[in-house]
């Protein structure tokens, strides 16, 4: 459960003040899939990077399940998105000098997961994304999808209850996005909550909730439901 | 993140980054070499001088006449007194004394040596039987002063005149002439060579008496006094000054050397000279430290997108922090280990070239280069880890 109350986020470019976020207040349950669309510029992945505890908001409140963030210690902040969200990039963020598997390994390792266990789990990922014969290739030879792929395994490896993937598709061609839509939205129907930032319309209205935004305000909040 | 998971992934940052890792691997290296081969040379000359020393005599005490004081003079001088020549009946006083195992009086001089068509100029000690094992020379063949020979006119002659006046026949036995005395040779030195710059090869020894006829003296140069142990030589040295104070009617006219003060203040001095050789040339390692800054630095510039992930799946700054201090680590074990084995390879050539010279590394020389090595490691990258841990994970990674 995310409920963010009169969150603001100002950046400040010399003398003048931008608005990422403007007093936004929404609340998402758990097992929602939500895509935020908007103009470039118009605070989706600020949203986003507050929602996953990258970013603190100036002022305003945030609660995940039932616990205020602010409240909470840098360390117990670092747990949090260890152990309940699982970030997706649009630039993938592999670590260019580790193989796949490695990459795969690398939140199991921080959270102190013992190497017996971060074996199994490695395998069971890289089978589930179809990522066997890849495994210990490094990112430089894996395909865009490949390398998505290898990225949203990692971001799930900790079987987090909050996904947040920030254009996962901006660097794909069409059909391999489509691909990656379909795996991110096979976890949300095992029970992830699933946030996703597009700027495609047609992919961010397969989502069940659909949010709009522009100039750090939520323009519209709409739901339908699920197909 | 556990501390071997830690270690490991560092591990592995460091393999990846060959080159880097090798050139600071070096530059650490080379100054641990350095401080190797330089406490190596620095020991290995304070071993070779305790060497020669302790070659000269073991528990052994000198007797000088006159009294060495730090200004140099005796008070004697000043009043216009010479000390009091020491002389044979001194020498036997001090045999009797108990801490006392045996002594030797002491003549030098130099003579001509001449036997069949050969003659030339040779130092010329004269002593008793004692001289030979209280100054641990050696007899290739025959001996000295044997009993029932004590006074008979005999003469030792070193291993490289025995060789030049009878390089064919046996030199035992053979008349020669020294000054204008015959002396019959009854013993030849094994060859020594050199030790504490004095030649026993080109030396001969003949009875104190004769010695002393033949320089027409009866004062002695030396008395070389062996103590029974070596914990009797301090009071074997007081002992000494108290009966010779006695038989100089009170006065207090004589030095004595114990050879142990003499090694140990050699050994204080050249252990001094190692130890500020070392600290000299670790200033090498804060250079190299100053690289691993540099580098490290660096590092976190080109690894900042990656810091930034790190932090998205839940690194905590500490995690980051630890990270690198653990890549530094391994950098500098490998440094310091890789730089130990080169010293080590340096004094072994050094001993290879001059085998007198014993230039072994001391332990505590390769413990202290581990551990400065490591330590200013750590230190130089703990500026650049608290930057990496300070990143904002937000633009750490909107950085391409
Ligand atoms: N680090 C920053 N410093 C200054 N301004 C920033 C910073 N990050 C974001 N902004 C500003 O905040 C606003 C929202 O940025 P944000 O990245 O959330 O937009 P976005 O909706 O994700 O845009 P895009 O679709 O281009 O990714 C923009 O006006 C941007 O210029
Ligand atoms: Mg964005």
């Amino acid at each position: 459960m995310i409920r963010l109350t009169a969150i603001t986020r100002t950046f400040h470019m010399g003398d003048q003040t931008v608005y990422a976020l403007n007093n936004i207040n929404l609340h998402i349950a758990s097992g929602e899939y939500v895509s935020i669309m908007g103009p470039s510029g118009s605070g989706k992945s600020t949203l986003l990077n507050i929602i996953g505890l990258l970013d603190k908001s100036d002022s305003g409140s945030y609660e995940l399940d039932n616990r205020l963030i602010s409240d909470l210690s840098e360390t117990e902040q670092a747990q949090i998105r260890r152990e309940k969200i699982g970030f997706v990039f649009q630039s993938f963020h592999l670590v260019s000098r580790l193989t796949a598997a490695e990459n795969i390994e690398l939140p199991l390792i921080l959270g102190g997961i013992p190497a017996t266990q971060r074996q199994i789990r490695v395998n069971e990922a890289l089978q589930a994304f179809e990522l066997k014969q890849r495994a210990n290739h490094r990112p430089s030879e894996l395909s865009g999808g490949q390398r998505q792929r290898v990225a949203i395994a990692r971001a799930t490896i900790m079987q987090p209850s909050v996904i947040l993937a920030d254009e996962p598709t901006g660097n794909l061609d069409h059909q391999i996005g489509a691909e990656v839509m379909l795996l991110l939205e096979k976890l949300h129907r095992s029970g992830t909550t699933l946030i996703v930032v597009t700027h495609d319309r047609e992919l961010g209205a397969r989502a069940h909730r659909q949010i709009a935004m522009r100039d750090g305000k939520i323009l519209t909040d709409q739901s339908h439901d699920a197909d | 993140m556990t501390l071997t998971d830690t270690l490991q992934v560092s591990f592995k940052t460091v393999l990846s980054y060959r080159i880097r890792s090798l050139l600071i691997i070096l530059s650490m290296a080379l100054g641990v070499a350095a401080v190797v081969m330089l406490t190596a040379l620095g020991d290995g000359a304070r071993n070779y001088v305790i060497n020669q020393f302790s070659s000269i005599g073991t528990n052994l005490l000198v007797v000088l006449p006159g009294r060495a004081e730090t200004a140099g003079a005796f008070p004697g001088a000043i009043l216009g007194q010479t000390p009091r020549d020491l002389t044979l009946k001194d020498a036997q006083l001090l045999g009797r004394l108990p801490q006392i195992r045996r002594y030797a009086p002491l003549n030098v001089g130099a003579a001509e040596l001449s036997a069949a068509t050969r003659l030339r100029e040779v130092t010329v000690l004269g002593s008793n039987a004692n001289l030979i094992p209280i100054r641990h020379m050696k007899l290739a063949q025959g001996s000295f002063l044997a009993h029932g020979a004590e006074h008979s006119a005999q003469i030792v002659l070193g291993a490289k005149i025995a060789n030049e006046f009878f390089p064919r026949s046996q030199a035992i036995g053979q008349r020669v002439r020294l000054g204008d005395r015959r002396f019959l040779v009854s013993g030849v030195l094994a060859p020594q060579g050199e030790s504490m710059g004095f030649n026993t090869d080109e030396i001969v020894i003949i009875p104190i008496d004769y010695a002393q006829a033949m320089f027409n003296t009866t004062s002695l140069f030396r008395i070389l006094v062996e103590a029974k142990s070596h914990d009797e030589i301090e009071s074997a040295k007081q002992a000494i000054l108290t009966i010779m104070k006695q038989s100089h009617d009170g006065e207090e006219d004589i030095t004595v050397i114990t050879q142990d003060a003499i090694l140990a203040t050699f050994d204080r001095i050249l252990h001094t000279m190692t130890l500020a050789g070392a600290g000299i040339v670790s200033i090498s390692l804060i250079v190299a430290s100053i690289l691993v800054m540099n580098v490290m630095l660096v590092a976190v510039t080109q690894r900042t997108a990656e810091i930034g992930l790190l932090k998205a799946i839940g690194a905590t700054s500490a995690d980051i922090r630890r990270l690198f201090l653990a890549e530094v680590v391994w950098l500098s074990l490998a440094g310091a280990i890789f730089g130990l084995l080169l010293g080590q390879f340096g004094s072994l050539m050094l001993r290879l070239a001059y085998p007198q010279f014993p230039a072994w590394a001391p332990v505590w020389a390769s413990i202290a280069g581990i551990f400065v090595t490591v330590i200013t490691g750590i230190l130089a990258c703990l500026w650049p880890a608290s930057q990496a841990a300070r990143l904002d994970a937000v633009k750490a990674l909107s950085k391409k």
